[in-house]
């Protein structure tokens, strides 16, 4: 099977991204992206993860039969998750504890398996690890959109306590873009990144269906109606037509 | 010969349409909403005037996005007329922003996202509403005692602007604004204080008071008896049938009866809880949209007595002092599942979908 890489790039970053495309993921999702950063850190996370366990399924490939394939991916997926989830622990302590149950539980991310599963387990080394490292950074876009979307218009800020991710260095990063600003509560709240979810899904339907423009309702009421009175007035149309 | 154009069934008409009912219903809704500008005065109106302006806004920009003709749809009022629901379950003083954002959230993510007039699984007014009490909750509970328009002390038209538009700084634009609690969040405060019921009831509103609606509370749901004839006047021209409202003000009334017989001190009447807060406007105008309720008799009965009791329910032990919005709600998600189990009978069919028999002619007795 020759493996296209621009392909695999295009599917994970947007026609098959694991959030916008496939809809999948969508309760660490909706969990954690009350501010981008949080977003960012659990998509990093999530993207380790999925190189890691995309590379050792594929190196493995061989050596797993089909029938105990599917507990053999999750313990794979597992000991990453579990290694991933101590390293940040010990490195990212403070993110660790907003990020908290939500790490451990990458492990049930349906992604994960669901590309270890449909794509690692049946291709090359390379070819895995690329797709794993491309679906991890839509993902990763994907929550910090959304993350960024809900924490401006929630809480008036983007990027707050991105010194916790990313080391002093980047405290830069943390602005207040609404100042005395109350917060629209309800995008915080799990509801929120719904309703915010559901208005990206529709801006990525806008812009794929944007060269297809087709004419308002009137105008496609006009056509049914040409199409009709020109079927009627054919030959035979009529009787054909009585006769239902 | 030029070809006959289309028209479907059906071909008798009853003359009943959109607009007829929308039409119908703001003229009901009127004399409480007149009363409610009368008595909260120019902020009142102003911001009554921006909710609707919003709402009717957001409908053509989202009709526009869905490239359906604009003028038909708006001009059917049902955007006017959801703007104006959502107007009058605002405090009266809100700043302009409050009815920006309810108008809009109640046409975009109340109506538009599930495609349009009679698509909408839950009622926009409300979900409106509640959006904005969950998010806002300082601003949408900032009720003001009433100060008609002309009385001394009422703000004038300037002050007015400067309250709705916030010129003056401050909440309230730097006007002296006399803030009151509603009667059903001075009973909830109250009651959690340990106070004992007639001595909150000797303090607050008296029921004739709150049946008239000279009394802090939303723009236009503090005149119970106004709603109540406006109510009416729906069932005379029959927009409505009787089946919904009479099922709410019922089961909470009963309820009330139950409960305030068992221990008087503690829960208040049944006609305290008929004529304070909402349920009145939610009784008869918003419980009974076409499209968010069953169609089934019987369903009409089972959403409006469980209405009236999350009504009850939230009111008595929720952390609200008001549970409307979110009974009205969370019925709205019952009501497909209501439909599906309490369908209306077809036409020449019994309940079960059979086909009715005729008796062969000469047959029958």
């Amino acid at each position: 099977m020759s493996t296209d890489y621009k392909t695999i790039a295009r599917n994970g970053l947007w026609d098959g991204n694991i959030v916008f495309g496939q809809l999948l993921a969508l309760c660490p999702l909706l969990a954690v992206t009350g501010t981008a950063t949080n977003g960012l850190g659990m998509g990093l996370a999530t993207t380790a993860v999925l190189v890691a366990s995309g590379l050792a399924v594929s190196a493995l490939r061989g050596a797993i039969t089909t029938e105990i394939r599917i507990p053999a991916f999750v313990l794979i997926i597992a000991t990453i998750v579990t290694l991933v989830d101590m390293a940040m622990n010990a490195y990212l302590h403070d993110l660790h504890k907003v990020l908290g149950l939500f790490i451990p539980l990458i492990v049930t991310n349906c992604a994960i398996l669901g590309r270890a599963e449909a794509f690692a387990s049946r291709r090359s080394l390379p070819a895995a690890g690329f797709d794993g490292l491309m679906m991890g950074i839509g993902f990763t876009l994907a929550l910090v959109v959304l993350g960024a979307v809900r924490e401006v218009l929630g809480s008036g800020t983007l990027f707050s306590n991105a010194a916790l991710l990313l080391g002093d260095g980047l405290s830069w990063l943390e602005i207040r873009l609404i100042p005395d600003y109350d917060g629209f509560l309800l995008l915080i709240l799990p509801p929120g990144g719904f309703i915010v979810l559901g208005f990206l899904l529709a801006l990525k339907a806008a812009i794929e269906a944007r060269p297809a423009r087709t004419g308002t309702i009137d105008e496609a009421h006009e056509r049914i109606q040409q199409v009709f009175t020109a079927g009627a007035l054919l030959p035979g149309a009529g009787q054909r037509g009585e006769g239902t | 010969m030029s070809p006959p154009t289309l028209v479907s069934g059906p071909h008798a008409h009853s003359m009943s349409t959109v607009s007829r009912a929308m039409l119908l219903v703001s003229l009901a809704l009127t004399p409480a909403t007149a009363l409610g500008c009368y008595l909260f005065g120019w902020p009142a109106i102003f911001l009554f005037a921006i909710t609707i302006g919003t709402a009717v806004g957001a409908e053509a920009l989202c009709l526009r996005l869905a490239r359906r003709p604009p003028a038909r749809f708006l001009l059917d009022g049902s955007a006017v007329l959801s703007g104006w629901l959502v107007a009058l379950s605002l405090p009266p003083w809100a700043p302009w922003w409050i009815g920006v954002l309810g108008g809009a959230i109640a046409m975009v993510v109340g109506k538009h996202v599930f495609g349009g007039l009679g698509q909408n699984l839950f009622n926009p007014a409300m979900v409106a509403r509640i959006m904005l009490l969950i998010s806002f909750p300082v601003q949408m509970t900032a009720y003001v005692a009433p100060a008609p328009l002309g009385a001394p002390g009422a703000p004038g038209f300037l002050d007015g602007l400067a309250i709705t538009f916030g010129l003056g700084g401050g909440a309230t634009g730097g006007f002296d604004a006399v803030s009151s609690a509603s009667v059903l969040g001075h009973l909830s405060t109250e009651l959690g204080r340990g106070a004992s019921l007639e001595a909150i009831r000797a303090s607050g509103a008296g029921l004739v008071e709150l049946s008239l609606g000279t009394v802090a509370g939303s723009l236009g749901e503090t005149s119970a008896a106004l709603l109540l004839l406006g109510g009416l006047l729906l069932l005379v021209f029959g927009v409505i049938n009787w089946r919904i409202p009479v099922s709410v003000l019922g089961t909470t009334a009963a309820l009330a009866t139950l409960f305030h017989a068992i221990d008087p001190s503690r829960y208040p009447d049944a006609a305290f809880h008929l004529v304070s807060g909402a349920l009145m406007l939610c009784a008869f105008f918003i419980a009974t949209d076409y499209v968010t309720s069953p169609v089934a008799p019987l369903g009409e009965l089972i959403y409006g007595a469980g209405i009236g009791a999350l009504v009850y329910i939230i009111r008595t032990w929720g952390a609200f002092p008001e549970g409307v919005g979110f009974a009205v709600l969370l019925m709205n998600a019952c009501t497909p599942l209501i439909d599906h189990l309490i369908r209306p009978r077809i036409f020449g069919r019994s309940r079960r979908g059979k086909p009715l028999t005729l008796p062969a002619a000469g047959d029958s007795p």
